[in-house]
């Protein structure tokens, strides 16, 4: 019984290193949307915030470690992110592009320009950004003696777990308890009618544009951190699934938090499977194991997309002079 | 009609301009960027750049032919999916689902008689391109999943299904690829070995370039594709219900059938893509067992955006970023990254979605020409190419079409003609210049969008 339990509780602490960097994206990726303006350059904000809070921890971490560097960073990748973006909002917003268009060109270059970089000021011309791992937390002082939930949430875990629950309880109230929040859905539905009440519309597409860079920059961030000890210029196509976990999640924050955590959970099964005694007995290949999340997303998709929630406005500039 | 004509030449000089211009802007991007890392060499490394393939001479050529041919097939099948009104992002999947359908043919399907043995290895490699992109085609028409989310999934799917399959099937332990297809199965080199080869040495020792007869195939299906888009009434249907979905159905079109279709010819595309790079003999490439979506599908993308989804265009800028592309590999001599190129590509794209201040500046340049130019931009801005094209080949679908969409369906068609030709009287050549005179740049894009609508 008990190693059944532990069994569970390794899942789960896997499964969030998984959700949670595709929860805090998607959520950027939200904010954007629910604004009007499509964000498919989610993935190439992300390898821009994981490769500047990345560098930052290489060069940083001979004079400082642990929790205040980690949040240092965090700091840097939602600052990188953000101006990352900022060529996608001006790109969107400014001069009414193509939003697919631009947000492609930010996809390619941001890899392009991480290992460009990584391998013009190293010294020995690698790409890889290596970094030490200092900022797992082995058990939190008091929470962590809780009995079941101690070792599901405080245990083993890093503090970017945390923070991306808190980014979802601010997203969710901001989006629905504030005036902001009403402003901006009201861009992403119908930008006319928000004008004509004395919205601004551009700047509240800004600030989605922005949310969604800040955000998404973090959670580059938040991806490598637990799954690697060097950055390789990708987030493994992370951006991507986070586009199909806002779409699966219908914009919503409840929702989106339940399709990560979703694909997450399948995610974790597949790449610990050798490791968990009764699927490795079943003798599946790891590449069988490796579909089950993407199947599984099909699967659940298939259902659900018959009334789809996308915001009205959404992918379409708004120019003031039209009707 | 005549008129018609001219509009369409004014506009192709404006894009092609626009394309150009965007083109200088992100070679000036790759400029900055070598500057900033060795000032010394930048002006060297931006001449290796644009000398492209020809750096690594007749060999060199060769192999921009040989990497342009799978990108001008994803391309192509962005571009189509794209003519549509289907955005697949899912070519990475179809690529790779291709390249092992062709892969396995031609090392064990090795009982059919040479002459055959390719050509059934691409058409296995269309199918199954086909096959991947048909489960995504289903899923939009049927269950209405968005395919940019399902192409996403099926990627990562097929690319995982595809190592799998390379290591039950034909893997070749000592280089960790998939083994060698059979000599028959390697695409005819028609001549182009002898074409685009080194010499080198004392006894002249060839060094040839991969290329083969996939190019000729890659840019014969682009002339198909333009055909079938722009001269079938197939063609014509499968734009229409990308334009509009509803209307489409209204004017008679199935249009659950119509995606389905558009998606599957999207996904042979790129298949087919596949099989043209990985059946290349002994130098050629061989699939990889690795968790990394093909990156010959995504740079589709880019090269559908840069040819503007037009089929011919898109060859061309297949080459093009293949031919960068190749001159940056040989940036490496200067100590540059060749990541680069992807910077400048990058750059490129990122320009040209900003079409919108680049037709400002040819508005600048062609000033003689700005009352001709003045009507046109707007109107291509505001609605796009596409919209031309359909209301220039059945004036009458185009009227339901808008109808549907705006939801002015009240308004009879004669009333929005009337208003359509109001907003371009036929003046004459002095009233033109008076009109270029008040019109200045963005200003007059926003004045005569007013006026179309």
């Amino acid at each position: 019984m008990g190693d059944l339990f532990s069994t569970i509780a390794f899942l789960f602490r896997q499964t969030m290193f998984f959700a949670i960097p595709l929860l805090i994206v998607a959520i950027g990726g939200l904010f954007s949307e629910r604004s009007g303006v499509t964000n498919i350059a989610l993935d190439g904000i992300m390898i821009m915030g994981a490769f500047a809070s990345i560098f930052f921890i290489n060069r940083m971490q001979s004079t400082m470690s642990g929790q205040t560097l980690l949040l240092l960073a965090i700091l840097v990748a939602a600052a990188a992110g953000m101006v990352f973006s900022l060529l996608h909002a001006y790109a969107a917003i400014n001069m009414k592009s193509d939003q697919i268009i631009s947000g492609t060109a930010l996809n390619m270059f941001a890899p392009a320009f991480a290992i460009y970089v990584a391998r013009t000021i190293q010294e020995n011309g690698v790409q890889q950004i290596a970094f030490t791992n200092t900022f797992r937390i082995e058990k939190v002082p008091v929470l962590g003696d809780i009995p079941v939930l101690g070792d599901l949430f405080f245990k083993d875990a890093y503090i970017t777990t945390y923070i991306g629950f808190a980014i979802l309880a601010v997203a969710a109230v901001v989006l629905y308890k504030t005036r902001f929040g009403l402003r901006l859905r009201a861009c992403g539905e119908h930008p006319q009618a928000a004008d004509s009440v004395g919205i601004n519309v551009y700047k509240i597409r800004y600030a989605g544009v922005l949310i969604s860079g800040a955000l998404a920059g973090v959670g580059g961030l938040v991806f490598i951190i637990p799954t690697s000890t060097n950055f390789n210029a990708t987030v493994a196509g992370y951006g991507f699934l986070a586009l199909a976990v806002l779409i699966f999640g219908q914009w919503k924050p409840l929702r989106v938090l339940f399709a990560a955590f979703f694909f997450g959970f399948f995610k974790a099964v597949a790449s610990t499977s050798s490791g968990i005694p009764f699927l490795a007995g079943l003798g599946i290949p790891s590449d069988i194991y490796k579909m089950v999340p993407y199947i599984a997303t099909l699967i659940v998709l298939a259902f659900t997309s018959k009334n789809s929630q996308a915001p009205k406005a959404v992918g379409v500039p708004y120019d003031k002079g039209s009707r | 009609m005549k008129t018609f004509r001219k509009l369409m030449n004014a506009k192709g000089h404006v894009s092609a301009a626009s394309s150009i211009m965007a083109i200088l802007a992100g070679l000036l991007v790759g400029l900055i960027i070598l500057l900033v890392s060795n000032s010394e060499q930048a002006f060297k490394g931006i001449v290796t750049i644009l000398e492209g393939g020809f750096g690594g001479g007749m060999k060199g050529v060769g192999q921009v032919l040989y990497f342009a041919t799978p990108i001008i097939m994803t391309g192509l099948s962005v571009g189509f999916a794209n003519k549509t009104g289907l955005f697949n992002i899912g070519t990475p999947g179809q690529f790779i689902v291709g390249a092992f359908a062709a892969v396995y043919v031609g090392v064990k399907w090795t009982f059919l008689p040479a002459p055959f043995h390719w050509f059934v290895a691409l058409l296995c490699a269309t199918l199954a391109g086909g096959l991947w992109a048909l489960i995504s085609g289903l899923f939009k028409a049927f269950l209405n999943v968005n395919e940019v989310i399902s192409t996403i999934m099926m990627n990562y799917i097929g690319m995982y299904a595809v190592n799998y399959l390379v290591k039950q099937n034909i893997y070749d332990p000592l280089t960790s690829l998939s083994q060698n297809v059979a000599g028959s199965a390697v695409l005819p080199k028609a001549g182009l070995d002898k074409i685009f080869t080194n010499y080198s040495g004392v006894n002249s020792t060839p060094d040839p370039s991969t290329v083969n007869c996939g190019i000729f195939i890659a840019i014969a299906v682009a002339i198909v594709v333009y055909i079938i888009l722009e001269k079938t009434a197939f063609g014509y249907e499968l734009k229409a219900c990308g334009y509009n979905r509803f209307a489409a159905r209204y004017a008679g079109i199935d249009e659950k059938r119509s995606i389905v279709l558009s998606m599957v010819i999207a996904g042979m595309l790129a298949g087919l893509g596949g099989g043209l790079l990985y059946l290349s003999g002994g130098n050629g490439r061989r699939i990889k067992v690795v968790d990394v979506l093909a990156a010959e599908g995504f740079n589709g993308i880019p090269v559908s955006l840069l040819g503007m989804s037009n089929p011919i265009g898109i060859v061309f800028s297949g080459l093009f970023i293949s031919y960068i592309t190749q001159g940056g590999n040989y940036l490496q001599r200067l100590n540059y990254m060749p990541e680069v190129i992807d910077i400048i590509i990058a750059s490129i794209i990122y320009c040209s979605a900003l079409a919108l201040i680049f037709r400002w500046v040819v508005l600048k340049l062609f000033k003689g020409r700005d009352a001709l130019l003045g009507r046109i931009f707007p109107k291509y801005a505001a609605a796009g190419a596409e919209e031309e094209e359909l209301s220039a080949s059945a004036a009458v679908t185009e009227t339901d079409l808008s109808a549907g969409e705006s939801g002015e369906g009240l308004v009879p068609p004669e009333v929005q003609d009337v208003a359509g030709e109001a907003s371009e009287p036929e003046g004459s050549p002095l009233q033109k210049e008076d009109e270029a005179n008040a019109r200045d740049g963005q200003e007059a894009d926003q004045n005569a969008e007013k006026e179309d609508e």
